[in-house]
């Protein structure tokens, strides 16, 4: 009976800061089982699309490309692994919009859960998803002649810079599907976004055949910047300091700005 | 059986679980709830009646702490909604059209993860998904995802994560509306064993025969305002009792037919194209009344027939406007 009775009455449900971390944790985890069972989802966003681009990019444009100093390669693949960042960051995007939309995140929030959990497990799952890309991606890259000549150091550093990248966006991602509340907005402003940011930066082509304008542009993109960052450390190349310090200075203000504005966002939803 | 499931409310607060009082919500220049005042005894059913548009979705949020209210008072379980609303949260269990369930996950990982969040710990959190699955009876199908599921599993599944804290106020947002009638004797069945615990329930709906066979009152919500309260029975015979349908030959008989049936109507007729609607008050020889009646004023009638008033006629009684009619 002594059994009946504690679910008769359950035990204390306080707002401590150690439940935060656990409905935090909860959460990361419905979030990633979600996509897991989400077949679509697996197979076009963690698969298809990254390995398409590759292919794409590697055996149709990559003839044509001239990388000095580089194969092509070498020089596509620290590009494609900030593009699925980029990529994944979005579909956190778009799963965050369909839980307000599908009336989940009501069902959060009529529970007493800590307001940042909901968050805070989105980027979690976003960058665990990141790292499951980033491993398919160099395993992709492998087989098909990609190789890290960095030192063991400054490889380690490349995959801690795209992990980082994987973070600032998607906490950006999180800011997004907080603001814009349905997929369907978000997959348009985040193919509106993407896009031009993915196309006009150093993810596929080098930048110096742009015209100045362009580039002048292009070479401040922080996607410029993260593509190259990752670039210079995982081929052991020269110069990695500026690009690798602006990428790191992008992704912690892009950080800096959308964590209290995703605190904002959810704390308005939960009051 | 499952008297462990639902925390019996009788012992709480002086004996109120919800009270409501002068509640006002605008949306722009929309006034959603325009000063509604209700309360809930421990242990009864409420149910709130109204067409689309009439507020019960904005009230049902204002007392889940799901939206602030612009003005009044709203105070559940002794905890008010906008000041404790982490309190409301810990002892409300919610269902409905907004709040709900993960259609990737199974039955059982989302009775598992409400479970979770609502901090029963693991082992309570589990014991009490397979108690609530079998309370609904979804134990067979609980290791298959909900998107498998039909609409009234999902509804029950809703139902049982809503119960998943052993709430002691149950809202329940148009539990059947989109089901098809088995699933809603199911869901039907499912709430009436709750009552029969002592759930204090706030349950909202378009549909009359609905708010008769669960609760004990009933308010009738009419643009953000209560229009009427009472029990089932008290707001059919504000109708007055029976309704006598018409179909005449010629639409352009209708006022006589009006006139001529005067004497028996115990409120306005309303026409309907050649169709005419009065309501009448319930005795024997209506009908024979009414057909003599409009013989002798000469009104060709094709059909005649008498009926049990329905939500459209309780709403045309009290706001003289037909309740299908409503905007969302």
């Amino acid at each position: 009976m002594s059994a009946a009775a504690a679910v008769a009455h359950p035990p204390r449900r306080s707002v401590r800061i150690g439940w935060g971390f656990y409905d935090a944790a909860v959460l990361t985890w419905r979030n990633v089982l979600r996509n897991l069972r989400n077949p679509t989802f697996l197979l076009t966003e963690v698969l298809v699309v990254p390995i398409l681009f590759t292919v794409l990019f590697a055996y149709v444009f990559g003839g044509a490309i001239h990388t000095p100093g580089v194969s092509y390669v070498d020089f596509l693949m620290p590009g494609v692994f900030i593009q699925t960042a980029l990529v994944g960051s979005i579909n956190g995007a778009v799963a965050l919009a369909d839980d307000l939309q599908k009336g989940l995140m009501d069902r959060f929030r009529s529970l007493p859960i800590a307001y940042w959990a909901v968050p805070v497990a989105r980027v979690v799952a976003d960058l665990a998803f990141d790292a499951i890309g980033l491993g398919i991606m160099i395993a992709v890259g492998y087989a098909i002649g990609f190789r890290f000549h960095g030192t063991a150091l400054a490889n380690a550093g490349a995959v801690g810079l795209v992990l980082l990248f994987g973070f600032a966006v998607a906490c950006l991602g999180t800011v997004l599907g907080a603001a814009l509340r349905t997929p369907a907005a978000v997959q348009g402003a985040g193919g509106l976004v993407i896009f031009p940011l993915m196309f006009a930066s150093s993810v596929f082509v080098p930048v110096q055949t742009m015209p100045w304008w362009l580039r002048a542009v292009v070479q401040r993109s922080p996607v410029t910047y993260a593509a190259d960052g990752v670039r210079h450390l995982g081929l052991g190349a020269a110069g990695a300091a500026e690009s690798v310090t602006m990428a790191v200075v992008w992704a912690v203000g892009i950080a800096a700005i959308c964590i209290p504005l995703a605190a904002y966002l959810f704390r308005r939803l939960t009051r | 059986m499952y008297s462990d499931l639902v925390r019996s409310t009788t012992e709480a607060d002086a004996g109120v679980a919800v009270v409501v009082e002068d509640l006002r919500r605008s949306f722009g220049s929309t006034k959603a709830l325009d000063g509604v005042s209700m309360s809930i005894p421990c242990g009864t059913v409420l149910a709130v009646l109204g067409p689309n548009g009439a507020g019960k979705t904005t009230l049902f949020r204002i007392l889940a702490t799901l939206l602030p209210a612009g003005g009044g008072r709203a105070v559940v379980a002794g905890h008010d909604v906008a000041r404790e609303p982490h309190a409301v949260r810990s002892v409300i269990g919610l269902t409905g059209q907004f709040a709900a369930v993960d259609e990737q996950l199974t039955g059982r990982e989302n009775l598992r993860l409400v479970g979770r969040l609502s901090h029963l710990g693991e082992r309570v959190a589990r014991r009490r998904a397979d108690q609530l699955l079998e309370l609904v009876g979804l134990t067979e199908v609980a290791g298959r995802p909900v998107r498998t599921y039909s609409g009234g599993m999902r509804r029950r599944v809703d139902i049982a994560a809503g119960l998943v804290a052993a709430p002691s106020v149950l809202f329940l947002d148009e539990p059947t509306t989109g089901l098809d009638p088995r699933g809603r004797l199911d869901v039907w069945a499912l709430i009436g064993d709750l009552v029969g615990q002592g759930t204090t329930l706030l349950l909202t709906t378009q549909y009359l025969d609905e708010a008769d066979r669960l609760a004990d009152r009933i308010v009738v919500l009419d643009q953000g305002r209560v229009v009427a309260e009472g029990s089932s029975d008290e707001l059919k015979r504000k109708v007055g009792g029976e309704v006598l349908e018409l179909t005449l030959a010629d639409r352009a008989a209708v006022p006589e037919a009006m006139r001529a049936t005067q004497d028996l109507a115990a409120g306005d007729g309303r026409p309907d194209g050649n169709r005419l609607s009065i309501p009448v008050t319930a005795a024997s020889g209506t009908v024979v009344r009414a057909v003599r009646a409009l013989d002798a004023a000469g009104v060709e009638v094709t059909d005649i027939a008498l009926r049990r008033p329905t939500l459209d006629d309780v709403f045309l009684s009290l706001t003289a406007r037909p309740a299908s009619k409503e905007a969302a």
